[in-house]
């Protein structure tokens, strides 16, 4: 049973990404209940709040905060196996909040998502000191696009070169795990802007074997965790 | 009271409402084929959580100095064509998150936009973080005084980042920003082995938008793996690689903005 709730208040993308665009939330005596996708993975986000796609958020962070809040408080989520918390990239008021807000449920931990360029491995060593300055614990690193093979002659090519040893240096660098890398597929950007599933729409892409790969990492991390507060109680 | 924008002819914002999409290296090759025109101009970083900027100049290891008027920006060489002010400049160790929340982000680009001493510029280039959020809207206000004028949005093709793109644009709008036109970002990739050309992330959502929107479209800026080389490498692409293939739409992006100062004058 998985929650997905989207916290990135100014560019909500979760709705469209899961075919839901358009849906709007239903309140009933025990809260706003989530919308969802199949019976066993509900989504919330501030997108299904919104009567037209032009509509902006344009709201300074205390307000941002107390939407934040309502969603953790106000969401009949029900029984959840795994509850997903998408944030907008930085280091503030959203990311804040949310690590404080949740600190009493217990956060497992944090999978941080980078690409291989230096130019953004500077801003996730910001992100992993972030996460070390409110304890929460890091599952590991994800290096996203990283490379591409042409579809007619299969060579690759690295659009955003790890020019200085991409996600493996830094996550050696700074003892991080490395959960993995996934290529550029033009389907990954297709599939999310029809609101499909990726790995049901390209079960044989080198990219889904990536993700599998990644997702069961998390799993094990997620199992072990579990396994070892169950001892300490 | 002095006034350190008093020398600066006109101010453009880079924004979008998606991340990753390639603001600052939007800011930075406009800031490049600006300065290749013969302008002087400034770029102003106010991504406090992520300051690109820097690095894509190879001055990240510089520091910042204060003088009379308040803080000297760096100059990217001793052409002194291109200065920056950012606060990867003001950072002591350069991974140290920057980790405050709205008040503190605004007071700080309050003082980023009031005490830099630019001195005489043709162009400032304010370059934002995605959103439409504290820093945006303290920015814009604060520069309202001054009378930017405009804002050039940057999205990438696929409609997953349009639709972020969409509510940037009614930021602008509400805010009274004049919107100079939308970039279509990563759109397409030409394979250097046999040329063959790939969508990596979709076409067209950029110039739809534009058009639904009644707004000038730019161009598509397609991926270039040499454009990406430069940015890491704080190299001057515009100059050293003319015969690129992100050339031709950045050096056209430039000559629009060119164009729309004179047809404003005249």
């Amino acid at each position: 049973q998985v929650a997905l709730l989207d916290i990135d208040i100014c560019g909500p993308s979760i709705p469209k990404m899961m075919g839901l665009e358009g849906e709007q939330v239903h309140q009933s005596g025990s809260g706003w209940s989530p919308v969802y996708v199949e019976e066993n993975l509900g989504v919330m986000s501030v997108g299904f709040l919104l009567s037209s796609p032009d509509d902006a958020v344009i709201w300074r962070g205390p307000k941002k905060n107390g939407l934040i809040k309502q969603f953790l408080r106000d969401v009949d989520w029900g029984e959840v196996d795994y509850l997903i918390v998408d944030t907008p990239p930085g280091t503030s008021d959203e990311h804040l909040s949310i690590v404080q807000y949740l600190s009493a449920a217990h956060i497992d931990g944090a999978v941080i998502i980078t690409t291989p360029q230096e130019v953004s491995l500077q801003d996730v060593r910001k992100e992993i000191n972030f996460c070390h300055k409110v304890k929460l614990p890091i599952i590991g690193v994800v290096e996203n696009m990283s490379g591409f093979i042409c579809p007619k002659c299969k060579n690759e090519s690295q659009i955003f070169p790890p020019t200085t040893g991409g996600a493996e240096k830094m996550c050696q660098n700074l003892n991080v795990p490395l959960l993995g890398k996934v290529p550029l597929d033009p389907q990954i950007g297709k599939s999310c802007d029809k609101g499909q599933s990726f790995l049901s729409e390209a079960p044989k892409s080198p990219a889904t074997s990536s993700y599998r790969n990644i997702i069961q990492r998390i799993q094990e991390y997620c199992d072990q965790h579990h396994f070892q507060e169950e001892k300490i109680i | 009271e002095r006034n350190n924008l008093a020398g600066v002819q006109h101010i453009l914002l880079v924004l979008s409402g998606k991340g990753g999409v390639g603001k600052s290296t939007i800011s930075t090759e406009l800031a490049l084929s600006l300065r290749h025109s013969g302008k002087k101009v400034g770029i102003l970083d106010v991504d406090l959580c992520g300051p690109s900027i820097p690095r894509m100049f190879r001055v990240q290891d510089k520091a910042v100095h204060q003088c009379d008027s308040g803080w000297v920006p760096v100059f990217v060489d001793q052409d002194k064509s291109i200065s920056l002010m950012s606060i990867g400049f003001l950072l002591e160790k350069p991974d140290d998150a920057v980790v405050w929340r709205g008040p503190k982000k605004n007071a700080l680009i309050k003082q980023f936009v009031a005490d830099v001493a630019w001195g005489d510029l043709d162009f400032l280039i304010v370059d934002t973080p995605p959103g439409t959020s504290d820093e945006h809207i303290s920015t814009v206000e604060a520069l309202r005084p001054y009378k930017p004028h405009g804002a050039i949005l940057v999205t990438t093709p696929q409609a997953v980042s349009v639709g972020d793109v969409r509510r940037e644009l009614t930021f602008c709008k509400k805010m009274g920003l004049h919107i100079l036109g939308i970039v279509e970002n990563m759109s397409g990739f030409v394979c250097p082995h046999c040329s063959e050309c790939t969508n990596i992330f979709s076409k067209g959502g950029g110039e739809e938008l534009a058009k639904h929107a009644g707004v000038p479209f730019l161009g598509c800026v397609p991926l270039d793996p040499q454009l990406s080389q430069s940015l890491e490498e704080g190299r001057d692409f515009i100059q050293e690689f003319p015969k690129s293939s992100a050339f031709p739409p950045l050096a056209h992006i430039a000559q629009q903005i060119l164009d729309g100062m004179s047809q404003q004058s005249s």
